[in-house]
This record gives C-alpha cells, structure tokens and sequence, in this order.
C-alpha cells in the first residue's frame, strides 16, 4: 500500500497531448476499414434492386419509373450486407458518419443521365430482341400451318382420287 | 429502541447508475437490511424477432442485443445455428473470432473499471482507464470496421478476413494497453483511499456464490474456478490460459480478478496473432436448419446460455438467451444485505450489470 499511486500519471497527463479529438472543430479521424454510410454510384447502377431485397431494415427503396434509388440513412444499420451483394459493384461503404439531423430524412438519387441513356439503349435493344424473337415465332407458325394445309390438302386430294 | 425502518428506492434512473435496474433498499439506520431488486424497463421483445427475421438476418439482431457484449451474442447465436446445420467453421474463422471475442473482453472489462472509478468518485482515473478502452475500439474498428456493433459474424464463419498486416499492428497497441492498465492498476489495488471503499465491502461467500448461481468474475472473485472458456469453444482449445480466481469475495477481489482478466485477454491475443492459420474463412451452408441447440459462452460479465429451436424453414420458431447478468441478480441482492446505503452503488457495479442485454 503506498500513498499517491495515481500522482505520477496525473502529472504525465498535463504534459501530454489531449488524447481526445477536437472533433466539431477539426476533421474527424477514420479507420480505412470504418463503416460509416453507403454510396450508390448512379453512373453504373441498374436498378435491379437486390440491396432493396437483402437490406435487412428496408433502409433502401429502388423506382424503376422514376429511375431513383432512395436510401433512409437513419433506418440503415451500416451492415454493409448490399454492397456485398451488388451484382454491378456499384454500392460502396464510405468512411464518414452519416451526418446529423432533426427529421428521419431519405436522400433520393436519380440516375445519371449517361446511365439514363444507357439503360434506354439497353431496353430499346432488348424490346427489338423481343419483337424480332416474336416475328419469327409468328412466321414459323405461319410456315408450320401452311405446311400442315399443304399436307391436308394432299391427303384430301389422295382422298378423293 | 430500535431504529425506524424506511424503504428507499433507488434506480432505474439514477445519477449512478448506468443501467436502469430498480432496488428496493429496506433500510434501518444507513444499513441496508433487504434489497428487493426488480427489473423490466427496457424490455425491447428481440427474441421474438426471430420469428419474423430470416435465420441468416437474425444474426444482426443478436448483435443487437447489448452493446458492450454484441459479438459475444452474435457468437452465440451463430454457434448454436452451426451446431444445428452440422457446419464445422474454418481454422482462421475460429481464431479471429477468438481474437475478437478476447478484445470486447478487455473492451468490457476497462469500461468496468471506468465505471467503477466513477462509482467512487475517482474520476481523473475513470478517464485514464476510458482512455485506454478507446485504443481497444480502435483496434476493433480496424478489424471489423465498426467500434460497437461489429457486423462481422456469419453462419459458417465469418463476412470478411482480416488481413494479417492489421492483425500484425495489434502488438505494440496492447503492449501500450497493458503498460497505461498497470499504471491504473496500482491506483485500483494498492491506493488506500480506493481500498477503503473496496476491502471487505459486500463480501459473498464461495458456497453462496455457488448456491445463489453467480457468473463470471463475480463468481470467481469468491474463490470458484469455473470458467466457460475452459471448454474449448472456438480456439480456445489451442489457447494456453489459465482461470483467474481471487479469495477475497469482496469488491476488490472483483476488481482484482477483471484487471487480471485484461493481460489475460492480452495473451490470448498475442497467441491467437501467432498461431494464426492461413485457410480461408466461409464455409457455405445448405437449406435452412432443423432440429434444437443449447450452447453456453463466457461473456465478459459471465456465461450466457443461447439456446435455438429451428424446424427447417426460413424463419426459426423460438430464441432464447439467458444472460450473466440476470444470473447475478440473487447474489447482488445478498450481497446488499447489511452495506451500508453509501456502498449500494459500487455494489452494483461490481456484479456488472447489463440490464439491457438482461431485458432483451
């Protein structure tokens, strides 16, 4: 048992830097692996939806019409869970906290207009497919029912002779 | 004549309380004669979720269940889930959960200490200690990438490695950690100021700790050697540690055996960084688990028993966690008989209580 154990660190402690941050003040400090929020980079995003169907809080909504992808940074619990299913590796983790506020927001992003486009070009190409594929459905039943008659009509005139 | 007996209530909000826990204090003349101890104010019905969350999602709320102990509960959870699938996690996967596991138990044990400090009115040796639990969150945040709630833990292993470099970069910072703890340990166990609200205050026999069920370093703390680490779960099986027992059976044994138990986690560490296995992390699982499990870890505070009932679908029908704490709450309410009313709250503080993670 000794008296002042404590005196030695208290003085060490005057003489030292604060060992606290200033954070409002001056930048906060992140580790590289920190989870902080989730960005969405609207230049290759798809809206295909699957961070809305993993999101275990339903933070995440995804408007295919409206061609927006909405996240609820209050309801989100940074589990990081679709960014490790994003099929186009779109969704990333940045490191900074979610700032902040005095209503439960949601921050809506639209789609770039590049993405825009080329999302058009891909539905356009794919409705063309899909035309070009029913065309030649239709046509093939077409020949289909000509021969089928063809061959009607001959067993009929073997019939008859 | 015999002193009045008055009925004074105390928590569970109250300036030195942490945790919102309700006691009854009878007491005659500043001694406590009876404590009736009830608790049941932040019910929060988590189990239940277990019903309506998928049994992979469920993970995040287990996690949820406290947040000094979370990967502990997360552990529980998905090691009760892999016994039932019959899934065998990898080497590295159970040596990073080990070196995680023995980080929140130092995370745990420093913020005891702080608060503990707090408790008796030390408070430039609460900061020093915090100053030190904030180098733990650092190092876990380092690992996992959150400083509380870890998100790391998945059935069949683990979301993400952890590189060898960060694992490697551990060394110095728990070198530091130990070097600052046995600078405040000298002011917990030897200042005499500390001793005199410490030595001999709510004393529990080692047949009443047994009897009354105690957990963890409150059951240790009076003499019984009972640990769950000891049965080998994860890797502590390749681990060499032995268990931290202390006679006294007082508040300063309790302090005692916690600060023992800081180096103790440290050496785990150090062990679990070298004998660290190459192999991967994942082992992918198959259709949804069927059949019951019960498993028991030893958290900071003590063991906690998980038990899962799944019945091969999506959704798993009943969850159940019994926590250290509420294992604790008996021998709080014995060892409160006879302080005096000043002590009640280092009291509390000594059994470590968690009365959110208790709740659920």
């Amino acid at each position: 048992m000794s008296l002042a154990n404590f005196t030695k660190t208290e003085f060490k402690n005057l003489f030292r830097k604060p060992a606290t941050e200033k954070y409002p003040d001056g930048p906060a400090t992140y580790k590289d692996t920190t989870r902080g929020h989730i960005e969405n980079n609207m230049d290759t995003c798809v809206l295909c939806s699957v961070c809305q169907m993993r999101c275990p809080t339903g933070a995440i909504t995804v408007d295919r019409k409206a061609q927006t992808w909405s996240i609820r940074p209050f309801s989100c619990i940074q589990c990081r869970r679709c960014v490790d299913n994003c099929p186009k590796k779109s969704l990333s983790m940045a490191k900074e906290y979610t700032k902040p506020d005095v209503v439960k927001s949601q921050m809506d992003f639209e789609l770039s207009d590049r993405q825009k486009a080329v999302l058009a070009e891909q539905a356009r190409q794919a409705a063309e497919r899909v035309a070009a594929a029913m065309e030649e459905r239709k046509k093939a039943a077409a020949s289909a029912k000509q021969t089928k008659d063809g061959e009607a009509k001959k067993s009929e005139d073997n019939k008859t002779q | 004549m015999a002193a009045k007996r008055s009925v004074i209530p105390f928590g569970p909000q109250h300036p030195v309380l942490p945790e919102p826990i309700h006691i009854d204090l009878v007491t005659e003349d500043e001694k406590v004669v009876e404590a009736i101890p009830s608790i049941g104010f932040v019910h929060r019905g988590l189990e239940n979720l277990v019903t309506k969350k998928d049994f992979g999602e469920m993970v995040y709320v287990a996690e949820r269940i406290c947040g000094i102990c979370s990967f502990g509960h997360g552990y529980g959870y998905v090691d009760a889930i892999e016994h039932i699938m019959n899934i065998e996690p990898t080497g590295r996967a159970k040596y990073i959960r080990t070196l995680l596991f023995e980080l929140s138990r130092m995370h745990s044990h420093i913020l005891w200490l702080g608060l503990m400090a707090d408790a008796f009115g030390f408070e430039s040796l609460f900061m020093e200690t915090w100053k030190y639990r904030e180098k733990v969150l650092d190092m876990l945040e380092a690992a996992t990438g959150g400083r509380v709630i870890f998100s790391i833990m998945r059935i069949g292993g683990l979301r993400k490695d952890v590189p060898d470099d960060i694992l490697s970069g551990f060394l110095p910072e728990l070198d530091k950690i130990e070097e600052g703890i046995r600078a405040c340990e000298k002011a917990f166990l030897s200042d005499p100021a500390v001793l005199g609200r410490l030595k001999g205050v709510g004393y529990l026999s080692k047949e009443d700790a047994v009897k009354l069920g105690c957990e963890g370093p409150f059951l240790r703390a009076s003499g019984v050697a009972r640990d769950n680490r000891m049965k080998g779960y994860a890797a502590y099986s390749d681990m060499d540690f032995d268990i931290i027992t202390s006679d006294d059976g007082d508040s300063y044994g309790r302090c005692y055996v916690r600060i023992q138990e800081i180096y103790q986690s440290a050496n785990i560490i150090r062990q679990c960084i070298e004998k660290m296995p190459k192999e991967g992390i994942y082992v992918p699982i198959k259709g949804f688990p069927n059949g019951e499990y019960m498993t028991i870890i030893e958290q900071p505070r003590g063991g906690a028993c998980y038990y899962v009932h799944a019945s091969g679908k999506k959704f798993i029908e009943r969850m159940r966690v019994r926590t250290p704490t509420f294992a604790n709450i008996p021998a709080l309410a014995k060892t409160l008989q006879g302080c005096d009313v000043a002590d009640v709250p280092i009291l509390v503080v000594t059994i470590d209580p968690c009365i959110s993670c208790t709740e659920r």
